[in-house]
């Protein structure tokens, strides 16, 4: 058994919030791969837990009327994978989120509780960062949408106001029409992995193929919180779409991340990882845009 | 004590009704060991790493250490208990991983069968990868998998209605010695 | 005949429907659940503790501390007792300890009537240190001004052994001779079975009784006996199933602090269920072993003087202690015979995870060491690899002085032909010469050799009894036990031939109860088959004599031209079925005038040993700029005489080779360098293999029968895990040049290496 101090179940959203309201020292529990385990090991022992994996209304992958993708944030990795809309428009985003853990933890985990707690070797993070997500908050106040670049306010901390929760991933189409992605995480084994690092590139490429129009990477574990490759992407963009432009990349991206030394991987193999990855990321994206190189 | 908190909740195990009053904090592998009697549900880590818990929900795999037990209202769970026949007839995956000795110490088997069961649809042919990874989830520590994956094949192909493809002529596994030399 | 047949395992309908009873299963719903409190320092004193918050917490009923239990001291190794005080395990345990010798010692217990109410309440009891500094390393410990880990080893060293042959200082001066030398590192790893260690106590008519999982119930017993100070007898151990235990249960884990947590509440049920963190940082682990070899050959590669100095991290208490260095310092002469060798193993106190044994019992730490450094000498000379190992391995004929084992075989080059025909070996070479690029291939061998059971170093005994039932069927018990690898199984074949009974009609009992199993000291050693073959056949050949002797009376038939085949009484001499073994059993048994229940119990002493061998093929592609090895294919030739049961043979080795590619590949326990805390102590942060970590795994067996076997048998369980990392780590070696020295082969180390050596 679990040592919670109460459990209050939300079945809609505006439960959940007025749950949050009167409760302001719970914990949201969405699928509980994380708060459960961190209620285990004593970090959240003891606590309060609002439950909210009971609001169906929030899971689910839908296209809006403008080609914004929908992604209800207990949408498990699952359903995400699995999604035809997914694998149509957000491939990347279907094969990122099916290297989270194991099977059955993809089954339960939700991406909104893979963005919400802040952790920046979160699987869903980098390529959810490279593709300029926008996260769909709901509170007291009512509704606000908070960009990706936004959100992620330090280790562990998000952009969540007291008895916000939130309800939905969007994509726009202009963050996904026309560019194609790849994602390499980088892990000790190859299942039931956090990543070392992960790395998640999005190109986009003119019309002859040849050409960067433009590129966006998103990291994990390369700094404190899940970031962008800033300067590489703005170097490259405008680049020919060949091997030298995924050296330069390799080489740019050095400049944007800051990985640190712990016992999972030191800071210069992250840096080295950072760097490989980054090229081969793009060049598979190129690969998949149609490009030769 | 007064404080605790209890909940009834409903639910269908193996294919039976069924309905208990639970302490909240409970999760699913204490309900179902501890209220229904259903001790193929194991405990190796209780932190959703190991897969020696997994049952099915709805339709999909799950690890039932860190799954609520209040979750489950109005769900239907299948444990390994729930795969055997009237007469304790075993299923195509309970008697593959006889067959096959996919078995050793016996403590993932449950989750592994469960998952297989699970993961394979009738008529359904997964590659060697395809199915690893579909069985990622489960730790073993006895067999290598190897005769879990053979197990796991020789009913994928089963109930696809299909032959399991032979291996190619290989050295068999005990090597014929004459004159104190191999035969190859 | 059943010998040799693939059969199903006698537990296999249980185990497939999910109704075999492990020791939580067994537990009654009122057992109260006990968790220990775990020292937050490293190494140091406990000065005070309060547990005046844990008390109030509701549900808890007793909170016991290091300072409330028994004055005992006692060893845990799951070795059999010796009645010589020389020759005795080292006692330096208490139930719970007020000197702290590593992070997450045991001072204090709570027990209390929930998981929840037990759980809150440890993490309160408040404990006051006087802290020590730590020590990791084996050979930092040994230094002047170390912190003293035990009172009683000043340097930390546990023991020190030498052997010494010829005259190496002499012999190196042959002219000509070439100094191979290098360093191998081997990393502390656990043995990750599925189910954790559990127990859980009670009191029955003034004896306490103890259910757990472990391998060695007739030695727990002993070691409660010792830990609470009262007389053996008064303890009773019964083991259930097991959800595996790879030697870390071959040692009375908590067992003892159980058994006394039921007599502090007046005998009421008490559970004592680790969790995975604390069987990962409290229960046992292997022995990290630090190797240094120094070989001088000619250039043909034979070796003419070598030296050997290891240093074994015995973590911080004795546990198994010496006894795996001295196993694997014992080999070192063997495998490449040498007339001149000096060779040094100390045994080490330092604040890690206590070492005990673990599948292998320091040979696999020792075949990644001789492995890797043979393989050192072939490149260092130009020779190929398998020639080498065909001139320089231990000849056919060749017999150890102190076990008086002996190579009956040609096994090593048997091996390698198939490994070389399996894998296209040469062509192989030939193609990944000279490569280039980001990605590599290479492929590798390595050869293993492995004793079986512990003669002469340990008293080796088995007992068998076998109890007929009146439908012809026998209940077959030995204290060998059954821990997932198929024992019943290959016993009750090994039954059904020597009696003349069908398959079906042995019964294993294979629940052990130390009142009623036959004494036998537990699953260890790869002796099962071997050990408890004998006490079977011994029986089994004893017990037809008596019912053949029974059956005179109604069959007036001599016993010598009778036997029992197939379940009944024959004749011999025209083959003529007499009665059924079922009707002997039922008539001798309600005979008023002369009743027999008919039984039979050996015990057999064992005073032989023997060798198995083999080798690993093994072929991996490296991705250099990716610091990542993918094993291709991997492939073990093992000779453990003649196969029992071939299909549950395959699937020890299958095993035990896939916890040589973690030992090779990526498990490695990790510790805080300041505070001596296990990092990662859970299955996500140590890396086990995965489904998705091995290729498929290549198994061929060689059954060379065992002269000394009651049935040809010899060591099978352990070996496999053996050559696996060395055999990837000299396929690593092929494909980049870059020669490994430490485990395991994980990313952090080729980054470390590839980076040193200017590949990245």
């Amino acid at each position: 058994m679990y040592d919670i101090k109460a459990l209050y179940e939300a079945y809609s959203v505006e439960e959940a919030v007025r749950l949050l309201a009167a409760h302001p020292e719970a914990q949201i529990i969405a699928g509980g791969s994380d708060v459960l385990v961190q209620v285990r090991e004593g970090r959240r022992a003891g606590k309060e837990l609002v439950s909210i994996f009971m609001i169906d209304e929030l899971r689910g992958v839908t296209m809006e009327e403008d080609g914004t993708i929908r992604i209800g944030s207990l949408s498990s990795f699952h359903t995400i994978t699995y999604s035809p809309i997914i694998q149509e428009h957000l491939s990347v985003l279907g094969e990122a989120v099916d290297m989270v853990g194991g099977p059955q933890i993809r089954a339960i985990g939700t991406i909104g509780g893979n963005t919400c707690n802040g952790v920046t070797s979160a699987d869903s993070a980098s390529t959810l960062m490279a593709l300029d997500a926008v996260m769909e908050v709901i509170g007291p106040e009512g509704k606000r949408l908070v960009p990706i670049a936004d959100w992620y306010k330090g280790p562990k901390k998000v952009n969540l106001g007291p008895a916000e929760l939130q309800t939905a991933i969007l994509i726009r189409k202009e963050s996904y029409e026309g560019y194609k992605g790849h994602y390499i995480k980088y892990g000790m084994r190859n299942a039931m992995e956090i990543a070392t690092t992960g790395c998640s590139v999005n190109v986009k490429l003119s019309a002859d193929k040849k050409t960067v129009e433009d590129v966006r990477i998103g990291y994990g574990v390369a700094a404190p919180v899940p970031i962008r490759a800033r300067t590489a992407e703005a170097n490259a963009k405008g680049k020919p779409a060949d091997a030298e432009t995924a050296a330069a990349i390799g080489r740019d991206v050095l400049l944007d991340v800051t990985p640190r030394n712990s016992w999972r991987a030191s800071k210069d193999m992250r840096l080295h990882l950072c760097s490989t990855m980054a090229q081969r990321a793009f060049t598979e994206a190129v690969r998949k845009s149609g490009g030769e190189i | 004590m007064e404080d605790r908190q209890y909940k009834m909740v409903h639910c269908y195990v193996n294919g039976k009704e069924r309905a208990a009053m639970v302490d909240v904090r409970s999760s699913l592998t204490d309900m179902l060991r501890n209220e229904f009697g259903l001790t193929s549900v194991k405990k190796g880590c209780e932190v959703g790493e190991c897969g020696a818990c997994a049952v099915i929900i709805d339709g999909d795999c799950y690890d039932s250490c860190i799954y609520l037990a209040v979750w489950a209202e109005g769900k239907h769970i299948t444990t390994l208990e729930g795969l055997e026949g009237p007469n304790g007839e075993l299923s195509d995956i309970q008697q593959a991983f006889v067959d096959e000795t996919a078995i050793q110490c016996g403590f993932c088997s449950p989750g592994f069968m469960l998952e297989a069961h699970h993961v394979l649809k009738p008529g359904v042919i997964y590659t060697d990868d395809e199915l690893r990874k579909k069985l990622s989830g489960h730790l073993c520590r006895c067999t290598g998998y190897e005769n879990i994956m053979r197990a796991v094949k020789k009913t994928m192909y089963q109930r696809a209605g299909m032959e399991m493809p032979v291996e190619e002529d290989r050295i068999p596994l005990s090597v014929p010695i004459e004159d104190g030399k191999v035969v190859l | 005949m059943v010998i040799g047949k693939s059969l199903p395992r006698v537990d296999a309908y249980d185990k497939a429907t999910g109704r075999t009873k492990y020791t939580e299963d067994l537990c009654t719903p009122n057992t109260y659940v006990a968790r220990i409190v775990h020292a937050t320092i490293g190494h140091g004193y406990v000065k005070s503790i309060d547990t005046s918050e844990a008390e109030k917490v509701p549900g808890v009923v007793k909170v016991l501390t290091c300072f409330d239990t028994p004055p005992y001291k006692y060893p845990t190794a799951g070795h059999p007792w010796s009645t010589d005080p020389a020759h005795q395990d080292v006692a330096d345990r208490s139930l719970l300890t007020s000197h702290v010798r590593l992070f997450g010692d045991d001072i204090a217990l709570v027990i209390a009537e929930d998981d929840v109410s037990a759980t809150q309440a440890a993490r309160l009891v408040r404990a006051e240190y006087e802290e020590l500094p730590v020590v990791l390393d084996a050979r930092e410990a040994m230094k002047e001004g170390a912190p003293v880990i035990h009172e009683k080893y000043p340097n930390n060293v546990l023991s020190h052994t030498s052997s010494r042959k010829g005259n190496y200082e002499e012999a190196i001066k042959e002219p000509g001779l070439i100094k191979v030398e290098g360093w191998y590192d081997t990393p502390s790893v656990q043995h990750c079975h599925i189910e954790n260690f559990i127990c859980t106590s009670y009191m029955e008519n003034g004896r306490i009784v103890v259910l757990s999982s472990t391998q060695i119930p007739h030695i727990v017993r002993r070691v409660v006996g010792q830990a609470l100070g009262i007389p053996w007898g008064k303890v009773r151990i019964i083991k259930p199933y097991i959800g595996g235990g790879f030697g870390d249960k071959q040692d009375a884990l908590y067992e003892p602090l159980c058994a006394w947590a039921t007599t502090q509440v007046g005998g009421h049920p008490v559970k004592l269920d680790l969790s995975r963190e604390e069987t990962f940082t409290n229960c046992r682990v292997r022995h990290a072993i630090l190797f240094h070899i120094i070989s001088y050959v000619r250039p043909d590669g034979s070796m003419v003087a070598r030296k050997l100095e290891m240093w074994s991290n015995q973590g911080a208490y004795a546990s198994h202690g010496h006894s795996i260095a001295a196993k694997a310092m014992g080999a070192f002469p063997q495998l490449y015979p040498c007339d001149n060798v000096e060779c040094d193993s100390y045994t080490v106190f330092t604040n890690r995870s206590v070492a005990g044994a673990m599948r292998g019992y320091g040979m696999p730490q020792a075949s990644f060491a001789y492995e890797c450094h043979a393989e050192d000498i072939v490149m260092k000379l130009g020779l190929d690899p398998i020639q080498f190992r065909r001139d320089h391995l231990m000849p056919v004929g060749y017999v150890d002085g102190f076990s008086k084992n002996e190579l009956y075989s040609d096994t090593f080059n048997q091996s390698m032909d198939v490994g070389i025909k399996a894998f296209d070996y040469y062509k192989k070479r030939d193609l990944y010469r000279n490569q280039t690029g980001d990605i590599r291939r290479g492929i590798g061998m390595s050869v293993f050799w492995y004793n079986t059971a512990v003669f002469p170093i340990s008293l080796e005994t088995s007992s068998c009894r076998m109890v007929l039932n009146q439908d012809g069927s026998v209940q077959v018990q030995v204290g060998e036990t059954e821990i997932g690898q198929g024992a019943d199984t290959a016993y009750a074949q090994m039954t059904a031939d020597t009696l003349g009974i069908p398959f079906e009609n042995v019964h294993v009992v294979s629940n052990q109860d130390t009142d009623v199993t036959p004494y036998g000291t537990g699953a260890y050693a790869s002796r099962q088959t071997y050990t408890a073959g004998m006490s079977i056949r011994m029986c089994a050949e004893a017990f037809k004599e008596r019912i053949l002797k029974v059956a005179f009376d109604y069959t007036r038939m001599q016993p010598y031209i009778c036997d029992i085949v197939d379940g009944n009484i024959i004749r011999v001499t025209d083959g003529r079925v007499l009665m059924t073994l079922g009707d002997l059993a039922t008539e001798a048994l309600y005979n008023p005038k002369d009743s027999h229940h008919l039984t039979m119990e050996k015990t057999a002493t064992i005073r032989s040993n023997a060798y198995s061998f083999g080798c690993c093929f093994a072929e991996v592609e490296v991705d250099i700029p990716l610091c990542h090895v993918k094993l291709l294919r991997v492939m073990n030739v093992h000779d453990c005489g003649r196969l029992i049961n071939p299909a549950l043979a395959e699937g020890q080795v299958e095993g035990g080779m896939s916890m040589g590619i973690g030992y090779a590949l990526s498990e490695k326990m990790i510790y805080d360098q300041k505070t001596a805390r296990l990092l990662n102590n859970n299955l996500l942060d140590y890396k086990l293999s995965t489904t998705m970590d091995h290729p498929k795994l290549e198994v061929h067996f060689l059954e060379n029968e065992e002269p000394t076997s009651a049935f040809g048998t010899k060591a099978l369980g352990e070996p496999p895990v053996c050559p696996v990392a060395p055999a990837i780590r000299n396929a690593i070696l092929n494909a980049t040049g870059i020669s490994l020295h430490e485990l395991p082969m994980d990313p952090h180390l080729l980054f470390r290496e590839f980076k040193a050596a200017g590949l990245i």
